[in-house]
């Protein structure tokens, strides 16, 4: 290690700037082992057993079992409530980002408190809160009955259960994002004629693209996952209000062990596949700041 | 086009930016705001673009009020101080944005954004990202898109402070010819005076929200209207006397009393270029020891110190310098030419009073 003398110049820097913080390589092989065999006994052998399981009748029961009815509606319920979720969110977040980042107002810091809110508050509670308004016994329920309005055990509770837990993603993602560009470019593009509206569509959302991009896969991905607050306001009706992981934990209770890890091994591979864009995302855009921050600093003509 | 500003104020929230200002810009003018940072020139540029409205008083563009026009119709081009590029977008699209705004025809904007790309110095870098531009270039790029929907006013925030002194110095000589060129009225931002008695026709110096003095850089440099400007613009030496035996005195040096009584005292200021040296021991009335010499090129600034400890600085020609065998540290005599009483407060100067009969030289100033 660091040991020796330094041959060149660059050895010296090279060294020079290592030596004084490096562990002995036995203390850094034994945290690396610890972190690796962690992550690989809680994270990987899991995930890998979903897989297992999932195939442990083969290929043939896998499909089958993806094929019954009431997984087949899940899967769709759950494909229906995230393509409402999603764009919603998306309005919302780009709009939430856009007051926080742009204006100054009184309570802008509790909004940004509250906007978090569903990320510190557990989903059965927030399913809970939405029994409490909207349920039979709930403050607006004779009302809604009167109505013949179904939201509790129904698919509209299922929407608002996972709005609510899904809709910081997209703000969280774009408040910093927006903060940190300030808003000269949009000024430029006022005085330049356009119009507000010209003004976001040219200038604001290409500039913050990737940052939204990822917002919306940790959106969907949630809204896709979610279990507790769906599980307090859906029932649990086969085939009617039953979320892919509601389903899931049905069939787990039913010994249906094949049908259960397929269903499961679906989420799994959305979860792999958000992973993956996450990653690819995270690198596009930290190459496009480190392109943009390199070059700001160095103002040399030619 | 011309614009006036008629008492207007702004304030944000309980603190005041700018207070009760009024100024004229004329047609085709090259105009500086100057002033120390938080003045307010800022504010007073953003209000005739209309991106903040004024609290009170009344904006005319050729005489019609527009304090109400939003800012996409005041048909001004503004160069933000960041420049404020459109990072997604070329060179070519950056420049050729608020003539898409306006829905130009095709084969026209193309030449328009070409002529200006050449103008600028840019051919040839159309298709590229602001990030692989330099500072000089971006800065071009910046006025050049602010020009693009031909603006009756340019106006900019601070454009030479993100660069560094060489270019700015460029940059300084080459907005001054766009402006002979182009001939747009222009109103700049600025907190260097050197910058705005270079670049300007005129000047408009703000202190704390206030305007202090409007005039060429000439006026504002020989007639300052009081001590804040006198001391913005330029170098000014400083002495607070007191009145003792009829005369104003500190140390060796003596003043008449301009009629302040005695035992109080009277501040005086003096250009550098008001102190005369000699290496003649004789030639004028008091003696000093050049404590340091600034080489500034063809003129240097020397800090004269008194036997009893005053500090005074003073500016001489290179050649002259020389021709007396000066150096650090040799003894001189010296005279204060001119001077003028600074009154406490923020009252006017009154008239410089000469010393000895001799025309003050400008040229030999700053």
């Amino acid at each position: 290690m660091a040991h020796g003398i330094p041959k060149g110049p660059q050895v010296a820097m090279n060294s020079k700037s290592r030596r004084g913080i490096e562990e002995p390589e036995f203390i850094r092989k034994v945290l690396i082992g610890i972190a690796v065999g962690f992550v690989g006994v809680f994270l990987l052998l899991p995930l890998a057993n979903v897989f297992a399981q999932a195939f442990a009748k083969g290929w043939s029961a896998y499909i089958q079992s993806l094929q019954q009815p009431d997984t087949r509606s899940a899967v769709l319920l759950t494909l229906l409530v995230s393509a409402i979720c999603v764009p919603l969110n998306l309005v919302f977040g780009v709009i939430a980002a856009w007051a926080v980042a742009k204006f100054q107002f009184r309570g802008k810091a509790l909004l940004i408190t509250l906007i978090d809110l569903p990320f510190s508050v557990s989903p059965v509670v927030s399913g809970l809160i939405y029994v409490v308004m909207f349920g039979a016994q709930g403050y607006l329920g004779p009302w809604l009955d009167s109505k013949d309005i179904q939201i509790i055990f129904a698919v509209p509770g299922i929407v608002l259960a996972t709005l609510f837990v899904t809709f910081p993603f997209v703000a969280r993602e774009l408040i910093p994002l927006m903060e940190a560009q300030g808003s000269d470019a949009e000024q430029a593009a006022l005085t330049l004629g356009a119009t507000g509206w010209q003004t976001f569509r040219y200038v604001t959302l290409p500039s913050v693209k990737w940052g939204l991009l990822y917002g919306v896969i940790l959106c969907n991905a949630r809204a896709m996952g979610e279990f507790g607050a769906v599980s307090v306001v859906s029932g649990h009706i086969s085939g009617v209000t039953e979320t892919l992981p509601l389903r899931i934990e049905k069939l787990h209770q039913e010994y249906q062990s094949v049908g259960a890890f397929s269903a499961a091994s679906l989420l799994a591979i959305l979860a792999l596949i958000t992973l993956g864009l996450k990653t690819w995302l995270e690198r596009r855009q930290a190459a496009e700041q480190a392109l943009g921050q390199s070059d700001s600093l160095s103002s040399h003509e030619h | 086009m011309s614009i006036e500003l008629r008492h207007v104020s702004k304030r944000f929230g309980s603190v005041s930016a700018v207070e009760d200002v009024s100024l004229t810009v004329a047609d085709g003018e090259l105009v500086a705001l100057l002033g120390p940072s938080g003045g307010g020139k800022t504010t007073v540029l953003r209000m005739i673009a209309g991106l903040e409205v004024p609290t009170s008083g009344d904006l005319l563009v050729r005489g019609e009020r527009v304090n109400d026009v939003p800012v996409q119709k005041r048909n001004i081009g503004f160069v933000f101080q960041s420049y404020a590029l459109f990072k997604t977008m070329s060179v070519f699209d950056n420049v050729a944005f608020g003539l898409k705004i306006r829905n130009t025809p095709p084969a026209e904007m193309q030449a328009r954004v070409d002529e200006l790309l050449k103008l600028f110095g840019l051919d040839g870098l159309g298709r590229r990202l602001p990030h692989q531009l330099s500072g000089g270039q971006r800065q071009r790029v910046a006025i050049a898109r602010a020009l693009a929907p031909r603006p009756s006013v340019l106006l900019l925030d601070e454009p030479f402070g993100a660069v560094d002194a060489k270019i700015r110095q460029e940059l300084r000589e080459w907005l001054v010819r766009l402006h002979r060129e182009l001939h747009v009225t222009t109103i700049f931002v600025t907190h260097d005076q050197e910058e705005a008695m270079e670049v300007s026709n005129r000047i408009v110096i703000f202190s704390r929200g206030r305007l202090e003095q409007i005039g060429s850089p000439r006026d504002v440099y020989e007639q300052p209207k009081n001590e804040f400007v006198a001391r913005f613009i330029g170098v000014l030496n400083v002495l607070e006397l007191t009145v003792r035996g009829g005369a104003a005195r500190l140390n060796e040096l003596s003043f008449p009393s301009h009629g302040v009584a005695e035992g109080e005292t009277l501040r005086i200021g003096f250009r550098p270029y008001a102190v005369q040296i000699s290496s003649n021991l004789q030639e004028h009335p008091h003696s000093a020891v050049i404590r340091h010499v600034y080489f500034l090129g063809v003129q240097l600034r020397l800090e004269l110190e008194t036997p009893s400890g005053l500090i005074l600085r003073t500016r001489i020609v290179k050649d002259e310098f020389l021709r007396q065998g000066l150096e650090q540290g040799s003894s001189v005599s010296f005279q204060i030419r001119e001077y003028r009483v600074l009154s406490t407060g923020a009252n006017n100067l009154s008239p410089e009073v000469a010393t000895v009969h001799s025309a003050a030289n400008f040229a030999e100033g700053i």
